[in-house]
């Protein structure tokens, strides 16, 4: 068995601890011994954006980075996007305007359009197409994504 | 924009509440079918054949059962073998023996991607090693990929024991000619002899993907009853139960499948994969495993709509009317007979009146994954090459295309090509609405300085919805909520749909139906999730039930007023006596004094309607290509659609717009890219390049609602037809700008270089 790494890191706000082997990503870090499973699995290769996360202020495909990779780090996942008992304006606007099917995209997608929102609170639409363009969707077409977006920039 | 006949007809339906399901779905709160843990929990890892089509000499699974930490190793000699029984799964039929023989290989391994052995281990990544230590001895044997190979004197032959059909007649030898089946109807040479014009042309499809985001996946148990319960993210918790008793030769009673929500289907989540391996394995190791699909096997291994080769004919007079039209639709099943070939010969001609018609359909085998169900399941492929012809023939006559499609259309009492007679339906009503669209209207500037070359198409398309089998329950808490129970999973929002209806029945808000998918064991048999079924025939089902609440709550009103059930009657979410207009209940205070009155209501309904409405939809496509790169933006869309009633138009506006974006994919770019050995090479998103926010336009919606009478709420289905007329479209769209006729798809940046380099 290889020794697992000791990783002491930020998740949500909160302080974490944790052992993890070193080939272990932190897609499944985070959904396997973190045991956060908002964050989803599409495609395992950093084509689908499903499993965004933020580290550090910055997006990533949490299956491209490595569990040990994040120790010291800050990472924001769906599950702390909402305060308790009150959705960000971004979920709210998802729900408002229809901007989720199956649903298994929508994850990824509100971490991406917070990042965006947080940098740039009021982006053009083009600039909403071309930030999310990492973020794959099969359901929607888009069209109700980007305008729940530029619905919760308008709220904002 | 909305053609609203329901407009202030109902109190619930048309109207946009937040879905039910949304708060888990936002929060990451809801539970995929990756998302489930239980105690004891064991990984599972499949191994796939890296060979299109090869003999299996033998399997050594020693090195790999002796690693540490690995549980189980199994093969196709672990499965029972299963009956040589065929089944309908709603949306296609399978055979149980293909069926199991498609979940672990055989003798033979008939596409890259063709499970031979599973391992279960004590983590993913002892499985991935295990597996990687599985030693495979292959004859590699020569692949066929295509239709028009397979079909030729001494091809390759994919199932040796494959009984093939034409005309009713078994074919003597092997063949890769599953079947053969023909409509004809009137005498088309007459009907071709009458026509100024005909137009007749051949084309070719490539393979495309669902492309669902999430992985096919599933996690079972093998109890010491010998009960299976199966959790997993599918279309029908019932067809899933039916298949994997059948590939374990189970009686259905024995397997329990919970379904978890599904992160899209789109007709590729209705056949079992995973299901009977993880279960199988459970057997073999005491203890729950778990599967999960990587990406590369989901391209590779599971069920792509079919690669084609079709030819299309239309005769018409100079006035416009068609007289005649044949068609020639071969599709490839994949390894394993059952393309949707039937489904497009239904809906070939359906948008049009023709006197005359002749519709051949081959199903053919191929060394590629079997094929399933995609959105409307090859009636898209069928759509491109009529609707192209019919483009061309609109140019030939000097005619308006729109115009054309309104002259020749089907109408109530039209007879289809394949035999039944239209009932009510809106295909006039949906011409005239884009007829009447901005888009329509608007001109396009079609050479700009910019040396961008512009283009406008428009095409239509048919696709005729199926009812089948739904169960619904409905209870009433005490505080008047109602919790209703059914068995539709739900992959978009038809949680929400049905449970509106059931609210309208019972006037009470739509947040007042809790809506709940049970398992197999929760509620009566319901078919898929698929052929636009759901909001129509579950929704028959809620409306059914909710009905049978108001019967039970207007006995529970005579009861506490002492009166006969006649004298009550209930009108605007109020029981009242006919005589006393002091004696009235809301439903909310009769549900208050349940427990007094004889306790907990529940009605049911279990229904299995006849009258699913068929559908159509027309669209406008308006696209930009440059032609130094060949590169095509599409710069304005809008897709008008006949959906009966709009229960939720959000979720309405949804499925159409959906599914344009993956007919501007399958026309543009997607394909399945095979190797000289049949081996798919772009298995990865990176490489099969599906559209992103970036390469669409907004995309413009045109509800158009023709009630369904088939429906208590002339609901039609919206799922499907919406992808079928978008290929054809951007098609049409590519010639305006061009002046060229692609009838290959993808119809892509080399493609449309390749066409603007022969043409010069």
């Amino acid at each position: 068995m290889v020794e697992k790494i000791r990783v002491r890191a930020t998740l949500n706000g909160e302080p974490v601890d944790f052992l993890v082997a070193p080939y272990v990503s932190l897609l499944d870090t985070l959904r396997d011994e973190l045991g956060l499973t908002g964050t989803k699995e599409g495609c395992n290769d950093g084509n689908c954006g499903a499993c965004t996360v933020n580290l550090d202020g910055r997006i990533v495909d949490s299956c491209c980075v490595l569990g040990a990779e994040i120790d010291g780090s800050a990472v924001e996942t769906i599950e702390g996007m909402a305060e308790p008992g009150k959705l960000h304006p971004l979920q709210q606007a998802f729900l408002e305007e229809a901007a989720l099917q199956c649903g298994i995209c929508t994850p990824g997608f509100l971490i991406s359009a917070k990042a965006l929102l947080d940098k740039e609170p009021h982006p053009s639409e083009d600039r909403i197409r071309f930030w999310l363009a990492g973020n794959l969707c099969r359901c929607t077409g888009y069209d109700k994504i980007v305008k729940a977006v530029q619905k919760a920039a308008e709220s904002a | 924009m909305t053609t609203e006949t329901t407009k202030g007809k109902y109190n619930v339906i048309g109207t946009r509440p937040i879905r039910h399901d949304g708060y888990d779905k936002v929060t990451g709160r809801a539970i995929y079918g990756a998302d489930i843990k239980l105690p004891a929990l064991l990984q599972g890892a499949v191994l796939r054949s890296p060979h299109a089509h090869a003999r299996i000499k033998s399997i050594d699974t020693s090195a790999a059962k002796a690693l540490p930490g690995v549980s189980a190793v199994i093969t196709s000699a672990d499965f029972p073998g299963a009956h040589d029984t065929l089944i309908d799964l709603g949306e296609g039929a399978i055979n149980f023996r293909y069926a199991s023989n498609n979940v672990m290989a055989g003798d033979k391994v008939l596409y890259k991607g063709h499970p031979v052995a599973a391992v279960a281990a004590l983590d993913k990544n002892t499985a991935l090693e295990a597996a990687a230590l599985i030693k495979v001895d292959y004859e590699v044997l020569k692949p066929v990929s295509t239709v028009m190979e397979a079909l030729k004197p001494g091809a390759p032959i994919v199932l040796e024991d494959l009984e093939g059909q034409d005309l009713g007649e078994k074919i003597d030898g092997q063949t890769n000619q599953a079947n053969h089946i023909r409509h004809e109807f009137g005498d088309v040479e007459k009907g071709f002899a009458e026509a100024d014009i005909v137009i007749e042309h051949e084309f070719d499809t490539a393979m495309v993907h669902q492309g669902y985001i999430e992985p096919h996946n599933a996690t079972a148990t093998w109890d010491e009853e010998g009960r299976v319960t199966i959790w997993t993210s599918t279309q029908g918790s019932f067809p899933t139960r039916r298949q994997t008793a059948g590939i374990l030769r189970l009686p259905d009673s024995s397997v329990k499948v919970i379904p978890l929500e599904i992160g899209g289907g789109f007709g590729g989540k209705i056949p079992s994969y995973l299901e009977p391996v993880a279960a199988i394995l459970s057997r073999e190791t005491g203890r729950p495993v778990k599967l999960l699909m990587e990406r590369t096997s989901v391209f590779e291994s599971t069920g792509p709509t079919p690669g084609t080769w079709m030819s299309a004919k239309v005769g018409v007079k100079n006035d416009g009317t068609i007289t005649a039209a044949t068609a020639d639709l071969r599709f490839d099943a994949g390894a394993y007979p059952g393309s949707p070939v039937g489904a497009g010969m239904m809906c070939v001609f359906s948008c049009y009146d023709i006197p005359n018609t002749r519709i051949d359909g081959y199903d053919v085998v191929v060394n590629k994954p079997k094929t399933a169900a995609y959105r409307a399941p090859g009636a898209t492929q069928a759509a491109y090459a009529m609707e192209t012809v019919v483009d061309e023939i609109c140019q030939k006559l000097g005619m308006d295309p729109l115009e054309f499609r309104i002259k020749n259309a089907a109408k109530e009492g039209t007879r289809r090509a394949d035999g039944p007679i239209h009932p009510i339906i809106g295909a006039v009503e949906t011409h005239e609405a884009a007829k009447a669209s901005d888009h329509w209207n608007t001109p396009l500037e079609k050479n700009g300085s910019d040396g961008k070359l512009r283009g406008r198409g428009v095409a239509s398309g048919y696709w005729f919805n199926i009812g089948l089998k739904s169960a619904v329950t409905i209870s009433v808490n005490e505080d008047g909520t109602v919790a209703l129970t059914e068995g539709s999973t739900d992959i978009g929002g038809s949680r929400a749909s049905i449970a509106m209806m059931a609210a309208e029945v019972l006037g009470i808000p739509a947040e007042e139906v809790r809506p709940h998918v049970a398992d197999s064991e929760g509620i009566g048999y319901t078919d898929v999730t698929g052929g636009s079924r759901t909001t129509y025939a579950t929704g028959y089902a809620a409306h059914d039930a909710a009905q049978d609440v108001v019967v039970q709550l207007r006995e529970r009103a005579a009861k506490l007023w002492d009166v006969e059930v006649d004298e009550i009657e209930f009108a605007n979410g109020s029981y009242q006596s006919k005589s006393d207009p002091e004696l009235r209940l809301s439903h909310k205070e009769l549900a208050s004094k349940l427990g007094s009155t004889g306790g907990p209501v529940i009605g049911s309904a279990s229904v299995d309607p006849e009258g699913a409405g068929g559908a159509y939809s027309t669209q406008i496509c308006d696209i930009e290509i440059d032609p130094e790169t060949g590169k095509t933006d599409v710069i304005r869309y809008t897709i008008v659609q006949d959906v009966g009633t709009a229960i939720h138009p959000s979720y309405v506006e949804g499925q159409m717009q959906g599914a344009v974006a993956q007919c501007i994919g399958w026309a543009l770019n997607e394909e399945y890219f095979l190797n000289d050995d049949g081996a798919m090479v772009n298995s990865s998103f990176l490489d099969y390049r599906m559209p992103t926010s970036l390469d669409l336009p907004e995309i413009e919606t045109i509800i158009v609602e023709v009630p369904n009478p088939g429906h208590p709420f002339g609901v039609r289905g919206v799922g499907e037809v919406p992808i079928v007329p978008g290929v054809a479209t951007v098609a049409n769209a590519i010639h305006d700008a061009l002046g060229i006729r692609l009838r290959t798809t993808p119809m892509n940046a080399g493609s449309i270089l390749a066409a603007l380099k022969a043409k010069k």
